[in-house]
This record gives C-alpha cells, structure tokens and sequence, in this order.
C-alpha cells in the first residue's frame, strides 16, 4: 500500500506531510510528558522488530500464497498510541530509503496511510474499546482482525483519494476505490490474524507488555476465591452425582487378590489388635462402604461422595495453612 | 536468496556505497537531501502531457550515477517495489482517454499513452534519485541533516536505534525462520499454527534486547538524549552544488 511519489502531486503531498506532521507533534508531545527515557530505546527495538518480522512470510492455509505483518496494530496495542505512530514513522522512512518502498515525497501520506489510521484509530476506536471493560483471548483476536480490517480500509481508501485529488491518473474513482478496498480487505484479515496470534502469545506469556492489559486483570482469572468456588462446584458435581456411576467391580488390588485367593477380601486375622482395630472402625465410620448405616439408598452414595471430597477439600487447605504458617517465619529470616 | 538474506544484503551493500571514499559522497548530507526533495517535487509537479519535458530531468540521476560511479542495474532493482502500482494506475490512461495526441505515419499516439508513459517516467526519477542520496549518504548523516532542519531530536533518534537494530533482529528472525525450516522442509512460509509463538518469540527477545540496550546506553550516559557527534558545517563546494542544481532545476521546470 505505500505510496509511490509519481501518483501524488506536490501539493497533496505537503498536505499530507502537513497532517502527520501535526499528529507526530503531538506525539512526541506526549512522549515527553511520560518523561520515561526507557521509550525511546525501546520503540527504536520495537521498529527494528516491525522491520525483521516483516520479512517473515506467513502461510496462509489452503491459498499456498503468504502474507506478512505490516504493524501498526500490532505496535500500537504493546506501545500504546503515541509511541507506536513515532516508531512507524521511522520504519517507513527507512524503507523508503533503503528500499524504495515508497518515496521521499509521498512519505506524510504513507505515514498517514499506514502509521495514523493503525497506531491512533486503531487505538482508539478499536483496541480500548474492546480491551476497557475485560480482557480475554477472544477480545484480542476481534480487535486485532477488526482493527487491522478497519484501518488498512481505511488507509487504502486514502491512497484513492490522494491520487484523486493529485489529478495524476485517468482511473475512474470509483474503478480504483472498487480494486483497492477488497484486495486490502483480505490483506487486513490476513494482517490482523498474524497480529491476532502474536498477541495472544503475548497475552499468554507476558501480559504486561501489552496496553490497557494488567498483570491484575491477568491473574484477576485465577483468583483464590474463584479456584476454592470452582473446587467445590466440582466436589459437588462429582462426589454427588457421578459417584453414582461409579462401578461396582473390584478396584485393581482387589481383583488381584481375588484372583490368588479367590475372595475379593482376606479373611480378618482373630489377633487382639486386629478385632479392637475393626471395631473402632465400625463404631466411628459415618458412612461405612460408601452408604447409609443399614441402608441401601443411592442418596447414600451421593451424601458420601460429597462429604468425601469436601473432607479432602479441608484437609488439603488446612495442610496448606500449616505449611504456610511454619514457612512464614524463615522468609521473613531471610529478608 | 530468502527475503531476510535479501533484505540484510541491500543494507550491507548500501553501507559499502555510502561510506566509499567519493566525491559525491563528501557533499554535505543536508545539501544532498534539499537537493534530492527538490528534484523529486520539480519532476513530479510537471503535466501528465508534458513527457518530452520532463524527459531532460533525466539529466540528474545520468549526472550522479556518473559523478558517484554507481552501479545502474542495481539501483534498476529497486523499482520493482513501487513500480507496479504506477503501473496499474497508469496502464488504464490509454483505456480511458483516448484522444489523439501524434500521429506518427500510421500509428496514432493517444493523450492517455503519453499519461501513462509520462507517470512511468516519474516514478522511476523519484526512486532513482532516492536511491542515489542513500548511496551516497549513510542514515547517520541522514539523521544528522534533519537534526539540522530542526526535526525532534526523539524522532531523529528513534530513526537511528531503529536503524541499528534492524541488524541484529534481521539476524535473529534469520535464526529463527532457518531453524523452522529445517524443521519443516518443502514447506513454504510459517505454518499458521506456529505464527503466534514464532513471531512473539522474536517479539520477546526483542523486548528484551530493549531492555539491555537501554540499560548499555545508561551506563555510557545516556539521559534521554542523543549525542550525534560533531556537525560539519556547510563548506563553499557544498554552496555551489547546491546552487547549481536547485538553479538547474528551476531553469528545467520553466524552459
């Protein structure tokens, strides 16, 4: 998409160095006013990035062609806006130098084009939008495919009308606007499904390198409050209701006894110890075989299930406690 | 050759010809680049008919690659960027004015095919004349000059780190994509399964790398701004260039 200077008039072309002159004020503005000196190495890396991805190509399944990442989107959402228009700034006047991707006049309208519409509206209208209220993977990946869908429209609807008004071509408007929209329609899918699986990988990995993404939210998922609510809705569902289908054939050890013994249990030795042991156990066991005392109702089995799996529930928090309380002391030694 | 080997192959050899020891590229950077704006505004502002004129702006781009003695077929290569959105635009100029222009013997030349050669014409001075600034000019020196134009030092620098980096990271997405393919043979591009841990690795260790080289560029004093070292004042043999080709221009453009 990047503007050639031989489709654009000197006048459409300091109009447009003019706007994003005015919109890289305002961001080196506001850069300036973070007074974060760690920015500027960091969106000079970031650029580089831009620049070495880009150079990936990335199938695309059942076309056998490739696409590859322009950027904005993608800078925007991990630099915020400000910074993200400046980093792409650099990186199109360095491909326009180096490669002659786009030209030194037509550079305010390739930064318009590309870095304006990707790093502010992208932004603004997209990305805080989706991600102010929750953030998840599905948010990213609808962000990322809309944004970049939105702003490449928008970014090739521009170079149509910048050739308009520059008078160059004889192409009908409307036979320039119909070819360029849907080739950049497809290239923005393809463009915001690249960005889309760079920052969920992000997201997975490093959440707070990402805007309007904090670390509080990322582990707001797995609270302690939720875990032990999902635990027990789990105990219940479990321990209640599937321990009714659980088979009454014997376990691994018991089969195995059966088979060298022939009975699925050991006749009791008639030691003293071991008949006190028996009837302590009888006396004290709540739900004996997993029942009711002298019942054979299903509600039994379900009871015990849950009982079962609240009383582990305990026992393991409780442990955890313990372990906390004697680990306690020796960090705060170590300190 | 893959896109990464390319793309770190152009900037080497763009390197080599901006720091050979020539006498264009002694000329003063800021000189260099008002020169090379203003050529590319004079040729692009003239009439889409007007292709006989705007056939002697050739006279600059023939000038330097002589001056510099630098290598015409490779700067060739480098249209094969832009050129082909010129192209589309302008291949449909003859479809939709078909107006006689020449008539030579038999053959009728129509309005839209001298457009359409016209804007061809244009498009391949603007990208041959940006290729001879940076061949001989190297970005610092760039950079130096739009410090002097008075463009933020924030922007200017960021230019430049970006500039320095591209190496390294270009080295290490060459690492990376090489080891994938030598993992998936006969496969073209990055499988879409991998395309978010492939790219957010590299993105990762680029994170990183921002880190360090901020952390270098604290401890060898850095607050905030850059130091572009000293600046080379405007010498009379930069004057005169100067003057000789902005007055060539204007005398091009109205003649």
């Amino acid at each position: 998409m990047h503007m050639a200077d031989a489709l654009i008039s000197p006048a459409a072309a300091g109009t447009m160095y003019a706007c994003s002159g005015l919109a890289a004020a305002y961001s080196i503005k506001k850069i300036r006013l973070e007074t974060d000196p760690k920015k500027i190495p960091v969106m000079g890396v970031m650029g580089a990035f831009v620049f070495a991805a880009q150079m990936i190509n990335f199938t695309i399944p059942g076309t056998g062609s490739s696409g590859h990442l322009c950027g904005g989107m993608l800078l925007t959402a991990l630099l915020g806006p400000y910074a993200s228009f400046l980093t792409m700034i650099g990186v199109l006047l360095i491909q326009c130098l180096l490669f002659a991707d786009g030209g030194l006049l037509a550079l305010g309208a390739n930064i318009w084009n590309m870095a304006f519409y990707g790093c502010f509206l992208g932004y603004f209208l997209v990305w805080r939008p989706i991600m102010q209220q929750k953030t998840s993977r599905n948010r990213i990946i609808c962000a990322s495919i809309l944004g970049s869908m939105i702003t490449l429209q928008l970014g090739a609807f521009s170079v149509t009308l910048e050739t308009l008004v520059s008078g160059i071509a004889d192409l009908p408007f409307a036979i320039f606007a119909g070819t360029m929209q849907p080739i950049h329609l497809a290239i923005g899918f393809v463009e915001g499904l690249i960005t889309a699986a760079v920052l969920v990988f992000i997201y997975e990995s490093r959440p707070e390198l990402m805007m309007d993404v904090t670390a509080k939210e990322r582990s707001g998922r797995f609270t302690y409050k939720k875990t032990l609510i999902f635990l027990c809705i789990s105990s219940l569902l479990i321990g209640g209701g599937l321990s009714l289908a659980a088979s009454s054939h014997p376990d691994g050890l018991e089969w195995s006894i059966e088979r060298i013994t022939g009975s699925a249990e050991l006749d009791s030795n008639e030691s003293v110890p071991h008949e006190t042991a028996g009837i302590l156990q009888e006396t004290s066991s709540l739900l004996p075989d997993y029942a009711f005392k002298e019942s054979d109702s299903p509600a039994g089995t379900s009871f015990s299930g849950i009982i079962g799996s609240l009383a582990v529930l305990g026992v393991c928090i409780g442990a955890c406690y313990v372990f906390k309380f004697f680990k306690h002391p020796k960090q705060k030694e170590v300190k | 050759m893959s896109k990464v080997d390319h793309a770190l192959y152009e900037i080497h050899h763009m390197d080599t010809l901006a720091d050979r020891d020539q006498w264009l590229n002694h000329i003063h950077p800021l000189v260099k680049l008002i020169i090379t704006v203003s050529y590319i505004s004079v040729t692009v502002s003239f009439q889409k008919y007007d292709f006989t004129r705007l056939l002697r702006m050739g006279i600059y781009p023939i000038a330097l690659f002589i001056l510099g003695d630098i290598s015409f077929p490779n700067a060739l290569k480098r249209l094969r960027l832009v050129l082909p959105l010129v192209c589309f635009v302008g291949l449909f100029n003859p479809l939709f004015d078909r107006r006689p222009a020449v008539e030579l013997g038999t053959v009728v030349i129509t309005a839209g095919m001298i457009s359409m050669i016209t804007l061809m014409l244009k498009g391949i001075y603007s990208i041959l004349a940006a290729y001879l600034l940076i061949a001989s000019t190297s970005i610092e020196k760039i950079c130096s000059a739009m410090r002097m134009l008075h463009i933020p030092a924030i922007l200017v620098t960021q230019v430049l780190l970006t500039y320095r980096y591209i190496f390294v990271l270009l080295e290490e997405a060459r690492r990376i994509t090489d080891a994938y393919s030598l993992r998936a043979p006969r496969q073209k591009g990055i499988h879409f399964k991998v395309w978010g841990s492939l790219a957010g690795q590299l993105l990762l260790r680029s994170m990183d790398r921002a880190d360090h080289v901020y952390e270098s560029m604290t401890l060898r004093g850095y607050r905030g701004e850059f130091y572009y070292g000293s600046r080379t004042a405007l010498r009379a043999k930069d004057s005169i260039y100067l003057v000789i080709w902005i007055t060539l221009f204007i005398l091009l453009k109205i003649i």
